[in-house]
């Protein structure tokens, strides 16, 4: 076997094993997250780091998966899983719709135009409370009490997500949204449909992220509209993640999924309950600084400047 | 048949007349020389072929079809590829990757793509920096480098903006050498250019425009010759 294919063989073995040893619900639990922020993550890297087309507004996507499964419980009465069905696709239509309108839009008008949807969604899903229940939220019944199900549904997803991804980007798609990125009118006149392939690239991304919604819907088993469409919690947290993994790399929203899902919870927990309680409220605070220091130091981000972080160390021996 | 005709173009932005009416035929496999002082109309002109600005008035024909309003794009899939007189490289991807992006005009599959970029990298004489990112190469490399990408585009009709333009005499003897076997495989070349070295020795026939407006047509010979080209260029006595 070659050096490429040992450490994803590695990786993939220590995720499969990882619940079977650590039988703790709270550290699973924080795995199960980070894994769905694995995909969520590469959705946004696809669309803002491959293709170049800054999204602001992942939270509409991810919203709109988690309510299609709410909805199929709450309104359908049918599974939530049917969710998991339809999460994905509802994401893309909407993702289509925002396509569709804010693509003639470039650059920083394309990113405002995310976060306005991203309002518009979150409003809609408070006051349209014959289908949403509004404020109330929707709450389902947990079908398994173990976490061992979810986790390795999760783990599919995550392994799933990162591998279309790299299918994607090894193929005609990937180079057509990478021309984008890099030059718009290059691309056009090289005979590159920047509309569409913006457009397909928006898709897939927002697939993914519907998918993760309706599977946070089905694990959390609670969610309402400032839960889900939170600018907050969920679209700058996306970006975070692609940036502080590194942006425009496979592994890169992987690896920034582990570390900000670790840093978020370790304040918000207080450092374990080490420090006094005010420290669980800075953590917006870190992550803020976290940025900073990630864009002055290491602007490709933890794996794409790998080998600047990995000459550091091996300087200091 | 006209291989490609641009009859009677005009742009105008606001209330300058950048192009006011220009018409020329152009056949197939000739080099044809497009001349003019700065900021005569020339790379509107282009800009109007590849329709990345509409043409204001006038209709462009190639192989006797109207391309009017027609997408960027869409033109490239004809068969009409162009350079950019101010390059536009993908800078954060290589040399090889560049082309491979272009050649998906044509095939589908990676391996096809890379069969095709290598191909016309070869042909190109840019073989030997394929791996090197489109950033670090200097001027004479990302000019060769806007050709290949397009000629990876299969193109019929291809159209060169000042592609000599900041180069040393060997580097020009090269970039002459490139036009010249492009137009040996059959493809029809449009070329703007201000060095007259280059624009006399390869054109079939020039066009000069100056204001926006045709001055004069022929032969470089007939050209070169014309009162008002030298007029245009050097003012009058």
């Amino acid at each position: 076997m070659k050096r490429k294919q040992v450490i994803p063989a590695i990786i993939a073995a220590f995720f499969i094993l990882f619940p079977l040893v650590v039988k703790s619900d709270y550290y699973q639990h924080l795995v199960i997250l980070a894994l769905m922020w694995v995909v969520i993550g590469g959705s946004w890297n696809l669309l803002a780091g491959y293709t170049g087309q800054v999204s602001f507004g992942h939270a509409v996507f991810f919203g709109v998966g988690a309510y299609t499964a709410g909805i199929c419980a709450s309104k359908l009465g049918i599974s939530a899983w049917w969710g998991m069905a339809f999460g994905g696709f509802t994401g893309a239509l909407v993702g289509l719709l925002i396509g569709w309108i804010c693509f003639r839009l470039r650059g920083p008008y394309f990113a405002l135009a995310t976060i306005a949807a991203g309002e518009i969604f979150r409003l809609i899903a408070t006051n349209w409370e014959s289908l949403t229940d509004g404020m109330v939220g929707i709450l389902i019944i947990q079908t398994f009490r173990s976490k061992l199900p979810y986790y390795y549904l999760a783990l599919t997803l995550a392994a799933a997500s990162l591998w279309i991804f790299d299918l994607v980007m090894k193929s005609k798609l990937g180079f057509y949204f990478v021309s984008i990125r890099e030059d718009q009118d290059a691309a056009e006149s090289l005979g590159i449909n920047a509309t569409l392939y913006k457009n397909i690239s928006l898709l897939i991304s927002s697939f993914f992220t519907g998918l993760a919604g309706a599977f946070y819907m089905n694990y959390m088993a609670f969610i309402d509209p400032e839960v889900v469409f939170s600018l907050h919690y969920i679209s700058i947290m996306a970006i975070l993640v692609g940036i502080i993994g590194g942006v425009a790399t496979i592994w890169g929203p992987a690896v920034g999924a582990f570390i900000m899902i670790g840093v978020q919870e370790t304040f918000r927990s207080s450092l374990f309950g080490l420090a006094p309680k005010w420290v669980s409220e800075s953590h917006v605070l870190v992550f803020g600084l976290l940025v900073i220091f990630v864009i002055l130091f290491m602007a490709n981000g933890v794996v794409g400047d790998w080998p600047k972080i990995k000459r550091l160390f091996v300087r200091s021996k | 048949m006209n291989f490609f005709e641009v009859k009677e173009i005009s742009k105008r932005f606001g209330g300058l007349m950048a192009v006011g009416g220009v018409s020329f035929q152009v056949e197939r496999g000739e080099i044809f020389g497009l001349i003019g002082p700065n900021g005569s109309g020339k790379t509107t002109i282009f800009n109007l072929i590849n329709q990345y600005f509409p043409l204001t008035a006038g209709d462009i024909f190639f192989k006797e079809k109207s391309i009017k309003g027609m997408k960027t794009y869409k033109i490239c899939h004809l068969g009409i590829g162009r350079t950019f007189q101010v390059v536009k490289p993908l800078k954060r991807m290589t040399v090889l990757e560049n082309v491979v992006a272009s050649a998906f005009c044509r095939v589908n599959t990676f391996k096809e793509a890379e069969k095709l970029a290598l191909e016309t990298l070869d042909f190109c004489n840019l073989l030997h920096e394929k791996d090197k990112s489109a950033a670090s190469l200097p001027i004479a490399g990302r000019k060769r480098l806007e050709i290949t990408r397009a000629m990876a585009t299969k193109p019929e009709l291809l159209l060169l903006d000042e592609t000599a333009a900041g180069l040393n005499p060997t580097e020009l003897d090269e970039a002459i050498e490139l036009i010249k076997r492009i137009r040996d495989r059959g493809v029809t070349i449009i070329i703007v250019e201000h060095i007259m070295k280059v624009i006399m020795t390869i054109s079939d026939r020039i066009h000069a425009i100056n204001y926006g407006l045709t001055i004069a047509e022929g032969t470089p010979e007939e050209v070169a010759g014309n009162k008002e080209v030298i007029e245009a260029y050097l003012g009058e006595e």
